[in-house]
């Protein structure tokens, strides 16, 4: 048996296999599909305090190799998700995390504070980089003094294990990655969506009704490889690696460069079977490469 | 009913025109139970510009060939290169999606109006309703008579009625153009086609108080609820056109 398990401080994993913020809705819309307790984790949509329409259609245009999406973290709110979606997803055996956003500082805290209290998740994922909102979000992640402030005063009320989501839409990623883990982050995970644009040649107007959106799929995931091996290789916490992440080939690269776990993102779309498929690859991977714990590989490229 | 992944045969890839084709398939499991207005994902293979699936209409339920039919128009690249699939190929699709078109109350009288692709989920709707001893008049708006299809396809299921917009074929004008809808009284219509085209279906059946439902096109990421990228506007705010649609109540919307 190959050990594919991992830990965020006390907080085991079972494998490094995990789905991506707002890209596999609460679970619970792939239960057709598959049993969503094998996975590692699964981290569910982005949730605010405030419930959020979002932003209006069109929300997503395709492009070569991936997507731009504007969703802009539509949402029922926190009190929704206590009530309704709680009940249902803390029967799941695996680690449920919450991504949590807001416009303000004091919106993360109040929604922290409420998500401590909730006994089955055992983390949370802090998004300071969701690039389709008009206030917070990506605004925290690319300047270093908000990345700091807003770490440090959820990590004050938030005795659950912390992960920050980093934006990759920013000059030096290792500083952030930096800044987050003085600030008491357990764990890092990146990348965000790129911030990117397309034009309807056919309508002569832009593809989103927001202009510019998020892009995710196979086209951004080189620069995601490089900024999880510049992070990876500059912070003590784990990292766990998110962009493009297809194949079990995919997630292997992340880890080869140094992330510790992964996030199955946009392939759930295509392939709602994806997350399952990358997990039994990387541990077919490891046997047929003769190791017998997925530790021995992680960062491997960098000794 | 479960939505499941299943890979499928071609049973007949059937060419209608220049723009539309019929994909006819069938599997080796039962068919599963569908109802008229879902829809199912198609994976398109060899089109490295088609990244997502393609969410296509269940265009008719043929349970002694235990096989389902699409109608598609050849709009993108994707699409084209489903055109091109052969006899035996394989097609990878998630399946049924989406809610259904309702049945009218006893003794109501039925129109479907169609134009375009938009005619796609309405053959499986006729099909249903004279299954249940009802008779729909069918209302079809083409551009020209060249671009007329599976007019006897319809005919077996009802009255049917066709415009064209230069008159080669049927009334001349605009499917609401037509005189049946002036001359009957619907109970109900079931409507899909270019969005213009549906919201002129949508007013008029407003003004003269007919029940209505559209079933909307938008484009979508995942096609089970995941995404949050095909909404539409509703009276219950942004709502998944692939979960809570394609079908909507005209009073649901804000047209």
């Amino acid at each position: 048996m190959v050990k594919l398990g991992f830990s965020i401080g006390d907080l085991h994993f079972k494998n490094p296999v995990l789905t991506a913020s707002g890209t596999f809705g609460y679970g619970t819309e792939f239960d057709d599909f598959l049993d969503v307790s094998r996975l590692g984790g699964i981290i569910v949509k982005g949730t605010t305090f405030e419930p959020r329409e979002g932003n209006p259609y069109p929300r997503m245009a395709e492009t070569p190799s991936g997507m731009l999406n504007a969703v802009g973290l539509q949402n029922k709110g926190i009190e929704y998700f206590e009530k309704n979606i709680y009940p249902c997803i803390s029967a799941y055996k695996t680690n449920v995390i919450i991504n949590i956003n807001g416009s303000y500082i004091d919106d993360y805290v109040a929604l922290a504070e409420r998500i401590d209290r909730l006994e089955k998740i055992p983390a949370i994922e802090l998004n300071i980089s969701c690039p389709n909102v008009r206030m917070g979000g990506m605004a925290f992640g690319t300047n270093l003094n908000s990345a700091r402030e807003v770490t440090k005063a959820v990590r004050n009320v938030c005795s659950k294990k912390l992960i920050v989501k980093l934006s990759p839409n920013v000059t030096n990623i290792v500083d952030f990655a930096h800044v987050v883990e003085e600030e008491g982050a357990d764990s890092i995970s990146l990348i965000n969506t790129l911030l990117g644009m397309s034009v309807d040649v056919k309508k002569m107007k832009p593809a989103l009704s927001t202009i510019t959106g998020g892009l995710s799929g196979p086209a951004v995931k080189p620069v995601a490889i490089r900024m999880v091996w510049q992070v990876a290789k500059a912070v003590k916490i784990p990292v766990i690696g998110i962009g493009g992440i297809m194949t079990a080939a995919d997630a292997i690269e992340f880890i080869l460069a140094g992330a510790s776990a992964i996030q199955v993102g946009t392939a759930s779309f295509i392939d709602p079977l994806a997350s399952i498929k990358i997990l039994e690859g990387i541990e077919q991977y490891l046997a047929a490469k003769g190791f017998s714990d997925i530790k021995d590989i992680i960062g491997y490229i960098n000794r | 009913m479960a939505k499941r992944i299943g890979s499928l045969k071609i049973l007949e890839n059937k060419r209608l025109n220049k723009e539309y084709f019929t994909l006819e398939l069938s599997g080796s499991q039962r068919i599963p139970e569908m109802k008229p207005g879902q829809f199912a994902q198609v994976k398109v293979e060899g089109s490295p510009e088609t990244f997502l699936r393609r969410p296509i209409s269940i265009h008719f339920i043929n349970p002694e060939r235990n096989s389902i039919k699409f109608l598609i128009q050849i709009a993108g690249k994707g699409t084209e290169t489903l055109s091109k699939l052969k006899k035996d190929d394989y097609i990878d699709i998630i399946y049924p999606l989406g809610n259904s078109f309702s049945l009218p109350s006893k003794g109501q009288r039925p129109l479907l109006a169609g134009g375009g692709c938009g005619i796609a989920p309405l053959l499986f709707m006729a099909g249903y309703l004279k299954n249940n001893g009802f008779k729909p008049d069918i209302l079809l708006g083409f551009r020209n008579k060249e671009r007329v299809i599976e007019y006897d396809e319809y005919i077996k299921f009802g009255n049917v009625f066709l415009t064209t917009e230069d008159g080669s074929m049927g009334e001349k004008g605009f499917l609401t153009d037509h005189s049946v809808l002036k001359s009957a009284n619907y109970d109900i219509v079931y409507c899909c086609g270019p969005d213009p085209m549906m919201k002129a279906v949508a007013s008029l059946c407003r003004a003269r108080d007919i029940n209505c439902e559209v079933s909307l096109e938008n484009l979508m990421g995942c096609g089970i609820g995941a995404c949050l990228c095909c909404v539409v506007d509703t009276a219950r705010g942004n709502l998944c056109t692939c979960t809570d649609g394609p079908v909507f109540n005209i009073k649901e919307l804000k047209w």
